[in-house]
């Protein structure tokens, strides 16, 4: 009788175990997700902004043709970018061409005090942190997601229902020179 | 420097579990002297959790109203939320409320029991003397204060150094003029008998001060650990640097600060020798630093540039 009970107990613990290992697995997976939906977030968030940063540049800058040129094309680049490798590159190619319009601005008094590009750098330079932030997070969001499911006892959960480990976010090996935006 | 947290954060486990074992003894302590009036633990310990009660629930808008807090609005302080926005991103959490205090000394503070019910206030003096790097650092700092729960846990602290207190108190009184009938049972149980009621009184006396100094010391630590966690949110540890190094330059004092809330703030919003003078002696090097609520600033620079 005593040997059932126990043996009874040992079961229950066991499955509680395993729902509570399963469920943590699946908050762990969805919040990866979640990350990753949150860069795409911001970076359509930069798309929107720029289209009104280049016309107010050009209202002080009308001559600098070639920058506004290459921002516009590096947006739209962007956004028919296919999701993956392609889109990170378009990305990157889009945060140069913007680091250049800046760096046009740089030469302009009047425009560096108008109040509307002030706002709207201020924006895209948050935007652009947000999309380091959100990078950053999904990426510590699936080292503790792959450690759950390759550290003991999580692997032998993770085999059992297929959890399978995540891929990093990898920066573009041109964005190690640090950025410098002046204010 | 994940070990550090993990660390600290054992540490704060170790200082709670004192904190429930000082109350413990008060409550023997009490207990022992009264042979009669052992009532007075439960009294106050339903005193203890009323207290937990109102702290838990109410603490960020008494500590937000206590420092003439108001919200941030408007476009002025855009940077502000975006820094914030920013900081959530990246360390998952909601974006707490956001208050701004009319003060011209630079400081910040975080309130409230969980990541869902969160508030943090800066200074207009913050906002004003920082760059958004700077700025980024003592946000970090700060919102890693919510992540840690480190809001919680001061709450706890206050609220159970209060108990103890109080328990203390109490105890004391009732000692002076209702002690009478307890004192004959103990003299007839011999030298043992004795010995306790001498040991629990002045466990009495001295818990009040005990409690005091962990919860300095926790707060100390909790500092230290905010530092390093805000810097691993902004992985760049040469903003939160230059921040400090700025709150170091400079000798403004909050107005609207007391010593209720001086462990909520970045850096200690009151001033060193008022303390020192106010309890009419100097005191020496060590005592002194064990009544701070925060480590030296040098030091925490030091810490944070060995990263």
């Amino acid at each position: 009788m005593i040997v059932v009970i126990i043996i009874a107990v040992v079961v229950v613990l066991l499955v509680l175990f395993a729902v509570a290992t399963y469920n943590g697995l699946v908050r762990t997976r969805n919040r990866i997700d979640n990350a990753f939906s949150q860069i795409a977030v911001q970076l359509k968030r930069r798309h929107d902004l720029i289209p009104n940063l280049v016309e107010t540049v050009k209202g002080y800058a009308a001559h600098e043709k070639g920058v506004f040129e290459a921002v516009t094309a590096a947006r739209a680049n962007a956004i028919n970018a296919q999701n993956g490798p392609p889109q990170a590159q378009a990305e990157n190619a889009l945060s140069g061409t913007l680091k250049s319009l800046f760096a046009v601005a740089e030469a302009y008094p009047d425009l560096k005090a108008n109040q509307n590009f002030l706002n709207l750098q201020e924006e895209i330079t948050s935007t652009e942190d947000k999309i380091a932030y959100s990078r950053q997070f999904y990426n510590d969001s699936v080292l503790g997601y792959n450690n759950k499911i390759q550290a003991f006892p999580g692997n032998i959960f993770a085999g059992m229902f297929h959890f399978t480990a995540r891929e990093y976010f990898e920066g573009d090996p041109g964005e190690q020179d640090p950025v410098t935006v002046s204010f | 420097m994940y070990e550090q947290i993990a660390r600290n954060k054992r540490r704060t486990f170790v200082m709670l579990a004192a904190f429930v074992l000082l109350i413990a003894g008060v409550a023997v302590a009490l207990g022992i002297i009264f042979k009669a009036g052992v009532a007075i633990v439960p009294i106050a310990i339903l005193i203890a959790i009323a207290m937990a009660w109102t702290s838990y629930f109410a603490s960020d808008k008494i500590a937000l109203a206590a420092s003439r807090a108001r919200p941030a609005d408007g476009p002025e302080y855009a940077r502000y939320h975006n820094l914030v926005e920013g900081l959530c991103i990246a360390a998952g959490l909601p974006k707490p409320r956001l208050y701004v205090v009319d003060d011209p000394a630079p400081n910040a503070f975080a309130t409230g029991r969980n990541p869902q019910h969160a508030a943090l206030a800066v200074t207009t003096g913050l906002l004003e003397v920082m760059n958004r790097v700077e700025l980024e650092g003592v946000l970090a700092h700060e919102l890693s204060h919510v992540r840690n729960y480190d809001i919680l846990v001061s709450t706890i602290a206050v609220t159970a150094v209060g108990a103890v207190a109080l328990m203390a108190d109490l105890g004391m009184r009732f000692m002076w003029f209702g002690g009478r009938s307890s004192r004959r049972d103990n003299n007839d149980s011999g030298g043992l008998g004795i010995i306790l009621v001498v040991l629990a009184f002045a466990l009495l006396i001295l818990a009040p001060f005990a409690a005091q100094l962990m919860q300095f010391a926790m707060s100390r630590r909790r500092e230290l650990l905010a530092d390093v966690s805000g810097v691993e949110l902004t992985r760049y540890p040469p903003g939160l640097i230059s921040a400090l190094k700025k709150l170091q330059g400079d000798q403004a004092v909050v107005h609207h600060a007391t010593r209720a809330t001086a462990q909520l703030w970045i850096e200690s919003p009151l001033e060193r020798d008022e303390k020192t003078e106010a309890d009419g002696s100097k005191k020496s090097n060590w005592l002194n630093r064990a009544f701070d609520t925060h480590p030296p600033l040098a030091e925490r620079i030091a810490a944070l540039e060995a990263m």
